[in-house]
């Protein structure tokens, strides 16, 4: 018996026994992934009808591993399909960095990297969430697709609990509108540094329970003398039980500026609901403010996805907004797909 | 030029290496060290355990399923509609045309592999009377979907069998931002259910 063991492992050490289902290109050193998706936009914004159909996002991940240990991480995007002076689109680095691994658990990301806040500014291919936008409060608060340069170090534990903290760029914007702050790591101004914490909990299958702190030393970046401090808090949970999901999420800025842009928060409610493996149904209410109350924005979202296959996704919603968010009302279509 | 507290103007070279020095120092002090001396304290407060790395070596894995018994491998061929059937499992084309197994009295070990995101997944099933008795994750290479290694997530496959379609019948409730990494297990036991199946009906003609 201890030959046909000794014959066992001897085999396994040749690697020919685990049975790769895997594609061929598994192993290989560089890797190639990516998503995109298709919007077409019919919307009555006050009384005006406007329709639009825009390629929204083309990405591609390269990725390629140096060792075991070492791998450089990219994700190369381009927004609105055609970029340049005057153009609508944009050609962004979104994340370009080199992540090693301290241990079997934890893991140091140095470069352009996305800042673990919120729920879409991580994971955002279009066939993991309901909708053809991205909600609206992740996008106008958090302020997702954000991105910084820096140093992060990532951890886990057997308990389901993970937490990041990072040092990176900060947001250049005086006046604290969040969302212009945004410096996309393009020569960017490093007078003045943020920090981003979070914990996360997923060690009950179905729950995700999360909450982030992200701490801007000053949206001046030197300009404004005291400077503009900015403190960002999120929390979320989400809990996906057989066919049913539901989303809870909050988003609050408190930003150093004496003018209504102090106060800038949000929370989005959705509840998804699989009728069958490939098609779900959603509801989704977002209300926010980006000056500190004096407005008040909801946008309302009633719609269906449909999965033809795994990594693709058709996409089909309602919307309706209140006047303070633009009383864009309509619907809208979407294919989006991941690779 | 450098006025002192006292009104006193001293003059100081306006080019000076030195100095230079200094200033870069103290921006950098206050500006990165303690920062980064901040972020690794905070580091150092966990005490992480492990989740991407070899957790079992499959030859391990399979001298503890059968009590260091292990019997020798065979093979089952993938023809006579069976390929089809684990094409449309993975969702994706299969070029093998054979897949090894362990086999003993009532038991089926499978070590299979399955990409999550961008890495193979090494996983060891063990299949008793058309059910898993055991799934568990020997090898994790990806950077995010870690939570699949964990028994909490891994008991939910327990005593699961095979319904019409191919399809478990357990419900597995998957965890968030692990979405392929869970997809990748599923398949994986679902596979290993179904060849199980075959080899047992094999086993009665």
């Amino acid at each position: 018996m201890q030959k046909v063991n000794q014959l066992v492992r001897q085999t396994l050490a040749l690697g020919v026994v685990a049975t790769a289902l895997a594609s061929p290109f598994a192993l290989a050193e560089t890797t190639v992934g990516g998503y995109g998706e298709l919007h077409y936009n019919n919307l009555d914004k006050n009384g005006t009808d406007s329709a639009s159909i825009d390629f929204h996002r083309y990405v591609l991940f390269i990725e390629h591993e140096f060792n075991n240990k070492t791998r450089f991480v990219s994700e190369f995007e381009l927004e609105h399909a055609l970029a340049g002076d005057g153009k609508p689109g944009e050609v962004e680095l979104e994340q370009a960095y080199v992540e090693i691994d301290l241990d079997k658990n934890s893991n140091v990301k140095t470069g352009v990297f996305l800042i673990p806040v919120g729920i879409l500014n991580e994971t955002h291919e279009p066939t993991t969430f309901y909708g053809v936008e991205r909600n609206p409060v992740e996008k106008n608060i958090i302020p997702t697709t954000w991105w910084e340069a820096g140093v992060m170090y990532s951890a886990n534990t057997d308990a389901g609990i993970s937490y990041d903290v990072a040092i990176h760029s900060g947001l250049n914007e005086a006046a604290g509108a969040i969302r212009d702050g945004r410096q996309k790591v393009a020569k960017a101004n490093a007078e003045s540094l943020a920090y981003t914490a979070r914990v996360k909990y997923t060690g009950t299958p179905g729950l995700e329970v999360a909450g982030s702190v992200n701490v801007q030393d000053d949206m001046s970046q030197g300009t404004v003398a005291g400077g503009v401090g900015a403190t960002l808090v999120t929390v979320h949970a989400k809990y996906k039980k057989g066919a049913l999901g539901l989303i809870a999420l909050h988003a609050a800025w408190d930003v150093d500026v004496a003018t209504d842009l102090k106060g800038q928060s949000g929370t989005v409610l959705e509840a998804s609901y699989k009728v069958s493996e490939k098609m779900g149904v959603f509801v989704r209410q977002d209300s926010w403010t980006n000056d500190n109350g004096v407005s008040d924005k909801t946008q309302s979202n009633l719609g269906v996805n449909y999965w033809p296959h795994e990594d693709v996704v058709f996409k089909f919603d309602i919307q309706a907004q209140n006047s303070d968010a633009g009383n864009a009302d309509g619907f809208n279509l979407g294919v989006g797909y991941q690779f | 030029m450098v006025l002192s507290r006292r009104g006193v103007v001293y003059s100081v070279p306006s080019f000076s290496f030195g100095r230079k020095y200094m200033v870069i120092l103290i921006k950098f002090k206050f500006m990165s060290l303690i920062r980064l001396l901040f972020l690794l304290a905070l580091v150092g407060v966990f005490t992480p355990a492990h989740a991407r790395g070899t957790y079992q070596e499959p030859a391990d894995f399979l001298s503890e399923v059968f009590q260091g018994d292990v019997p020798e491998p065979n093979i089952i061929w993938l023809k006579d509609g069976l390929k089809e059937q684990v094409e449309e499992i993975l969702s994706h084309r299969y070029k093998g045309r054979r897949i090894r197994y362990w086999h003993k009295e009532n038991r089926i070990v499978w070590i299979l592999e399955e990409v999550g995101k961008k890495k193979p997944i090494t996983t060891g099933i063990v299949i008793n009377s058309g059910r898993i008795e055991k799934i568990k994750v020997l090898i994790f290479r990806e950077s995010r979907g870690w939570e699949v290694r964990y028994p909490f997530f891994t008991k939910q496959y327990i005593d699961s069998g095979l319904k019409a379609g191919n399809k478990l019948d357990k419900t597995i409730d998957g965890i968030s931002g692990a979405t392929l990494s869970v997809r990748a297990l599923t398949k994986l036991a679902r596979i290993a259910l179904l060849l199980s199946k075959q080899i047992t009906q094999n086993v009665t003609k």
